[in-house]
């Protein structure tokens, strides 16, 4: 198939891979939906390059990768700390950046930062499975060969940008950034379990901080804290949401994550909100501090509305967009 | 007033639907049966409807719908339901198997513990249609109900490292078949040649759930013969 090369990657960084907004609708088949992590992040970079918001990125962690640009394109680089060194120069994150032909592409953060995406006009080409593009690693599809970025791969463009350099230098404030931080309180739905933890598992849970454990993944974050007692026994296996909080018997909650499986038998004491996913997303393993508290279901979807709002909060500052 | 059909969000973007708490196959039908009511009601927001042995979880896009219409229309499905005047209609699959030897390593195993000559493992195991009350755990995994409770037999101590796919095992008093290789602790009775979820098909999945599924033995010396 035709498509324009665009990057020649020279070094992966850490967990690397193509993801779009998930693979949905295959959920009944026992297909996890995966996806970028932080969806806010995801929706930002495409936002900044013009693409669709739910168009494939490279997402990556910990350690951001190492391009050379093939053609001349626009790119943005979100997610918490990370920014984009571009030859020899220093340049934002969440911001529209022209590249040329020729020049390397070096995504930093200063201090640890954890998922971060890069989105590039004309939506990087991934393998499409099922109606999505997303890498789902432990079935080994979608993305690139289901497999993560290498050394020596070549990334292609689906489509031949077109309106790029006008965007050059747009950015998203960070007054309409997520609050990130490595310790946050999210917002929670109880439920649909609560009965199976009473008054004392339900305190227990909400009033103390809970730690990242180092045990976790695309697919779910280990809490460790205090253990929420639950009832014994097991619930019959039922569908689950990202976001889920699922306890098994040990009592240390698992939030539940892109490459969760769809159907879970533990039983739920609630589920972060979705306003909230990518706070909870961007808190690191070993580091991160999180505690919850209930909200309604009108607060939650009032808080989505309002997060996705503030994608609309871009600005337009020609000094940035351009690396020469 | 009884305590099911229980409507429960799970999170703020799907609403889940418990219709009871035990294993049955009317009580799962009436899941399909809402599934199918709802799939077809064109209510904006709606999105993936996954069955649970006893719910359904209606995934909802909240900023494209009204969740008060949401209750309204799944509770009317509801409604409807109890009427009785629509039946699900199950698929039926067969799957052939190679029972024993390479493929089914341990079924001299399963039929020593039931105390049954190994052809009459396989011919109980043949014997009866097993629902596909859900699909989870990995791509294409059938949780199957119904197997003859005189095969029931302990999962192995250590799981194995590697078991092909399309392997058949039994692990308790479920029966079940592995769509990829993975590790796993189940009694390896036999395989079938039928690949479960192929992406390279035009419909990925050879079971959905609600199908019911019956195992057909195919002779030893053709499965040798593929080895």
């Amino acid at each position: 198939m035709w498509a324009v090369r665009m990057f020649e990657v020279l070094d992966p960084g850490g967990l690397c891979t193509l993801q779009d907004a998930g693979r949905r609708g295959s959920e009944r088949f026992g297909v996890p939906v995966s996806g970028a992590m932080d969806w806010f992040a995801l929706r930002a970079a495409n936002r900044l390059t013009g693409n669709v918001d739910e168009a494939t990125v490279l997402e990556f962690a910990f350690q951001g990768p190492v391009l050379s640009a093939l053609t001349d394109c626009l790119v943005a680089v979100t997610g918490p700390g990370w920014w984009l060194q571009v030859d020899d120069r220093r340049l934002p994150g969440w911001t529209a950046v022209a590249v040329r032909a020729g020049q390397t592409l070096r995504v930093r953060s200063d201090n640890q930062a954890f998922w971060g995406v890069l989105a590039a006009a004309g939506v990087l080409d991934g393998e499409q499975r099922l109606g999505s593009t997303s890498t789902y690693l432990a079935g080994k599809f979608g993305g690139l060969d289901g497999r993560s970025i290498q050394t020596g791969d070549l990334l292609r463009l689906k489509t031949t940008p077109t309106s790029s350099p006008s965007r050059a230098g747009h950015f998203l404030p960070a007054s309409a950034h997520p609050a990130y931080a490595q310790k946050v309180s999210l917002r929670v739905l109880v439920g649909p379990q609560e009965d199976w933890f009473g008054e004392e598992g339900l305190s227990r849970f909400f009033e103390n901080e809970y730690g990242i454990g180092p045990r976790s993944d695309r697919m779910g974050y280990r809490l460790e804290g205090p253990l929420v007692p639950r009832r014994e026994g097991s619930l019959l296996s039922e569908g689950m949401v990202v976001g889920a909080l699922q306890v098994p018997p040990d009592g240390q909650p698992i939030l539940m994550m892109a490459d969760r499986p769809t159907t879970g038998g533990y039983p739920k004491i609630g589920a972060v909100i979705t306003a909230d996913l990518p706070l909870a997303a961007q808190l690191l393993p070993g580091t991160g501090r999180v505690s919850f508290h209930p909200v309604s279901l009108e607060e939650a979807h009032r808080a989505l509305a309002g997060r996705i709002r503030q994608l609309d909060f871009i600005e337009s500052d020609e000094d940035f967009g351009v690396a020469i | 007033m009884s305590a099911f059909p229980r409507l429960q969000w799970q999170g703020d973007s799907a609403l889940l639907v418990t219709l009871g708490d035990c294993i049955d196959e009317a009580l799962n039908q009436q899941v399909y049966l809402l599934a199918s009511r709802l799939n077809s009601s064109g209510l904006p927001g709606l999105g993936e409807c996954v069955p649970g042995y006893a719910t359904l979880l209606v995934h909802f896009d909240p900023l494209a719908g009204d969740v008060e219409r949401l209750r309204e229309v799944v509770l009317h499905a509801l409604d409807t339901d109890r009427s009785g005047s629509e039946v699900f209609q199950p698929r039926r699959i067969e799957v052939p198997v190679w029972y024993g030897g390479a493929f089914g390593p341990d079924l001299e195993d399963v039929a020593r513990h039931t105390g049954l000559h190994p052809d009459e493992v396989i011919r109980l195991h043949c014997s009866r249609d097993y629902p596909v009350y859900m699909m989870g755990f990995t791509p294409g995994f059938p949780y199957l109900g119904g197997m003859d409770v005189r095969l029931a037999t302990p999962r192995l101590a250590t799981p194995r490292t590697r078991i092909p796919a399309g392997s058949v095992g039994i692990a308790g008093e479920q029966t079940g078949i592995y769509p990829q290789e993975s590790p796993g602790g189940w009694r390896i009775i036999g395989r079938t040649p039928l690949r479960l979820f192929d992406l390279d098909r035009e419909i990925p999945c050879l079971l959905a759930p609600g199908d019911r599924v019956r195992f057909v033995p195919l002779p030893a010396d053709v499965g040798g013969a593929h080895v």
